[in-house]
């Protein structure tokens, strides 16, 4: 089983060659390769080796994996994923309790140094971490020890990448992102809330072509997905250059699918590609479905202002500070003026006249 | 600190900041021009009465045919800057976002490129009366380092949010944070330089007005 290619994997499960190659050029676009990478990209995908591949799930939602699982019918991106050879993860896999640890300790020890560790959800660091804990043991230490043998870790979704939900404010469980404690591996960081399936495929796809990790940004997400903003590639963007904006979700710009920038869109600062890939085979993307972006793959999204405030429009209310720094201004004024006056009455009654006779002395 | 966390700041503690000053800078201003006190006026007025301070507001803002002819350049490119300023600042639409959030009042805006058209002019304009400014011997004599900085804090306000909508150089979300900080810099500037003009200008133009129907040469 271990010595099979993707391609026989693939085959077996009546994959044709015209849809892996179909998949193969897709992959190649969304990777931002020239086309004729694509044949190149099939050649080398048709020949790789299952890699291992131990997924963790700490604190979060399970919505990563259920983007990636709960597609309306089997994709190739979900039956890539499928031949992978996913030793652990807590909500695919049959195993339970120590047989399931089992797993992942014999997964670790037999393609140690080699695997890839993906995470989802952030981890619990407050006491020690004892906030989230699996099979007794904390999420801070698993992802310790798991790193440790790693290849790569790939953070899947924003909790993981970026700290997402559970590290909003107040954060009760001290929740940080992998990167805060894994320091001396490569981290890819696939955020989303959840991330679009074909992303997290499309890193592993690249990783198993060229076993390297891709080019990222400095928030450590893959640039050829992250590159451009959802404004950019917004469908609605013509409306935002024309000036249409829709002023509430029931009016007539929202029905003629006008801008959503005044609703608090928050597509010109989040970077992913929702606008092009889209969701559900490409069906749709929330801009499409009539709301604004969330920009749920930046950090810290939860705590950026409103979802529905727009971008341009201040945080904090401004109107107590102007009031009373025209108060203060007005005292200091009115200071300033009596000083003036003191000063121009002090002049005149120290004036003296001078005289003709004062002028020859 | 992420380019998102420096845009949130821009948007909340300093935006706060920023208009406390300018507000406090402004009514300090105010006050202490309007305390420094002017002489009772013991004559009879001469003619006019209150309309002529008004009508000199208006009318000084019409060059008149000599000035214009020697001074043509500062005219028409004060003209064009000043303008197309407030046409950026006052009919685009996430400026009107602004104001609508902080004082409820909104109004239609213009279409961006055309927006965007004005941006460039009046950057074009603000470069010529800096040039001007340098190369000419009189204005380069009677300019100094407060001239200086009013010029750049109102310019760069205008190249960064030009910048910005084109996504040049910089990342958005940093570029827009440098915008709104570039205007912040702007309120903070403004009591303390010539830029008070803004509202200075018209209580002079008044007093003017006023001053000279006094005297018997109403406007």
């Amino acid at each position: 089983m271990q010595d099979e290619t993707l391609l026989d994997i693939l085959k077996k499960r009546g994959v044709s060659r015209r849809a892996f190659l179909k998949f193969c050029a897709a992959a190649t676009s969304l990777m931002a390769l020239p086309p004729t990478m694509a044949s190149a990209v099939a050649e080398a995908l048709a020949k790789a080796k299952r890699p291992s591949v131990i997924w963790l799930s700490f604190q979060e939602c399970t919505g990563c994996t259920e983007s990636l699982t709960r597609s309306f019918s089997p994709t190739l991106e979900s039956l890539i994923f499928d031949a992978i050879s996913l030793d652990y993860h807590e909500t695919l896999q049959a195993a339970a309790g120590t047989a399931a640890e089992a797993a992942r300790e014999t997964a670790m020890k037999e393609n140690w140094g080699k695997y890839l560790l993906l995470v989802d959800g952030s981890v619990s660091t407050r006491g020690g971490g004892y906030y989230s804990t699996v099979a007794g043991k904390t999420n801070l230490e698993t992802l310790k020890e798991a790193a440790a043998g790693a290849a790569a870790v790939v953070c899947i979704g924003t909790c993981s990448s970026f700290g997402g939900i559970p590290y909003a404010k107040p954060n009760p469980t001290g929740a940080v992102p992998v990167s805060d404690i894994v320091k001396d591996k490569p981290v890819i960081h696939v955020p989303g809330c959840p991330p679009i399936p074909a992303v997290i495929t499309g890193v592993l796809v690249q990783y198993l072509t060229f076993g390297t990790i891709p080019d990222l940004d400095e928030l450590g997400r893959p640039r050829s997905y992250y590159g451009d903003t959802i404004h950019d590639r917004c469908y609605r963007r013509p409306y935002y250059d024309q000036g249409k904006f829709a002023k509430s979700f029931d009016d007539e710009g929202a029905r003629n699918g006008w801008c959503l920038f005044e609703l608090g869109c928050k597509g010109p600062t989040t970077h992913n590609v929702c606008a092009t890939t889209k969701w559900n085979q490409g069906t749709s993307f929330p801009i499409q479905s009539g709301h604004g972006c969330l920009g749920c793959s930046e950090p810290n999204f939860w705590d950026n202002g409103s979802f529905y405030q727009a971008l341009s429009t201040p945080i904090d209310s401004v109107a107590a500070a102007a009031a009373t720094a025209a108060v203060v201004g007005v005292a200091a004024g009115v200071g300033v003026g009596i000083a003036n006056h003191h000063a121009k009455a002090k002049a005149k009654a120290e004036h003296e006249t001078v005289t003709v006779n004062d002028l020859e002395k | 600190m992420t380019f998102m966390d420096l845009l949130l700041w821009a948007r909340g503690p300093a935006l706060v900041g920023a208009v406390a000053i300018f507000v406090f800078g402004m009514v300090l201003r105010l006050f202490e021009i309007y305390s420094l006190g002017r002489k009772p006026d013991l004559a009879p007025p001469r003619s006019g009465g209150p309309g002529s301070g008004w009508r000199t507001l208006w009318a000084r803002s019409i060059p008149s045919k000599p000035f214009f002819k020697v001074s043509m350049l500062t005219y028409i490119a004060g003209y064009t800057f000043h303008l197309g300023f407030f046409v950026v600042l006052l009919l685009l639409a996430p400026h009107i976002m602004l104001i609508r959030s902080v004082t409820g009042l909104h109004w239609p805006n213009l279409p961006t490129p055309l927006i965007d058209l004005v941006a460039v002019i009046t950057l074009l304009a603000l470069i010529v009366t800096l040039v001007n400014r340098i190369m000419d011997p009189v204005k380069r004599f009677l300019s100094g380092v407060g001239d200086y900085v009013a010029w750049t804090v109102t310019f760069l306000p205008l190249l960064t949010g030009y910048m910005s909508y084109h996504h040049l150089l910089l990342d958005y979300t940093l570029m827009l944070a440098i915008h709104i900080m570039s205007v912040e810099l702007l309120l903070i500037v403004f009591p303390f330089t010539k830029l008070t003009h803004m509202m200075s200008l018209f209580i002079s133009r008044w007093f003017n007005g006023d001053w000279f129907a006094r005297r018997g040469v109403a406007s």
